[in-house]
């Protein structure tokens, strides 16, 4: 493995767990049910980093950037669905708090 | 090397920010911002046409439907607003300091580099990869986009037909009861009558 390769691995290994960590943190900590989207979107962006940085390091760009699209694009569809399901819920209980979300509570 | 560190600092910095704003306009405008700074990093790493989808889908399309989303829900009243920025420093607080702490560790500790890489394979083209040996991929990828039509078809479709069934109840001369509109949220033709007046 070449220097410039291990130094690129090593920066890595720092930035993604932190991109990660601020996604996990960001929906797990909100109540607001659009950040909980925020947050999500910040894990996918890790997720295209690590695919597009695997890509580059192993040679496979095409490959790499092939599953990013697919993810791009489902990463969309899941965000339109998701903003649909919030709209929805905001006009039935007037609210985009978690814990308002209480029809189905036992 | 130093403009990729750089980068990616920026890149956590922007996504910091989005998670830490408390105005939702403002965290979808650093969320726009971040997915810019992955553009610019994914064409130095080589992934052209991912850069540009991830330019137009994730700056530009996913932040116009953040930006829909808020716009049809309210704002909060300001008593409500202070009581809740009170709740949420207190809940966000810890989140730059977790970050700089595991930014500190994952310095010190780094990971084992005792292992080699594949070897570089001949570089091929994405649309010949995307086509030719991706293809159910790509079948998938139609399937959740039809998914997600009809998923958001669905989720605003009650409303429509509620309000159809309420105006051929008027038309047939009766008062649309509850059943008629299907929804607690819709306003009878009494209700209606007296708005108009």
């Amino acid at each position: 493995m070449s220097g410039n390769t291990a130094q690129l691995i090593r920066v890595m290994a720092i930035f993604l767990p932190l991109l990660f960590l601020t996604g996990f943190y960001c929906v797990i900590v909100t109540r607001n049910l659009i950040r909980t989207l925020i947050g999500l979107e910040i894990l996918t962006k890790g997720v295209t980093l690590l695919l597009v940085v695997a890509g580059y390091l192993t040679g496979r760009t095409a490959f790499s950037q092939a599953c990013v699209i697919t993810m791009i694009v489902l990463e969309a569809v899941v965000l339109a669905v998701a903003a649909g399901i919030i709209v929805n819920a905001f006009q039935h209980t007037d609210s985009l708090d978690t814990r308002d979300l209480e029809n189905l509570k036992g | 090397m130093i403009i990729n560190l750089l980068l990616l600092i920026a890149l956590t910095i922007g996504a910091l920010w989005s998670v830490l704003k408390a105005d939702l306009v403002k965290a979808a405008i650093a969320l726009a911002v971040t997915s810019i700074i992955l553009t610019i990093l994914m064409f130095r790493f080589a992934s052209p046409l991912a850069a540009v989808f991830e330019l137009s889908v994730c700056a530009g399309l996913i932040t116009v439907i953040f930006m829909s989303t808020i716009s049809l829900t309210k704002y909060r009243t300001p008593q409500q607003e202070e009581v809740r920025q009170q709740s949420r420093d207190r809940r966000y607080a810890a989140l730059p300091v977790l970050v700089i702490a595991a930014a500190g560790v994952l310095t010190l500790v780094g990971i084992p580099m005792n292992f080699a890489l594949p070897q570089a394979a001949a570089v091929g083209d994405v649309r010949s990869v995307l086509w030719n040996e991706r293809q159910l991929d790509l079948l998938g990828q139609m399937l959740v986009i039809l998914a997600g039509f009809f998923g958001i078809s669905v989720l605003f479709k009650s409303k429509v037909k509620a309000v159809g069934r309420a105006g051929a109840a008027l038309v047939r001369g009766e008062l649309p009861t509850t059943a008629t509109v299907g929804d607690k949220s819709q306003t009878t033709v009494p209700e209606m009558a007296e708005s108009r007046h």
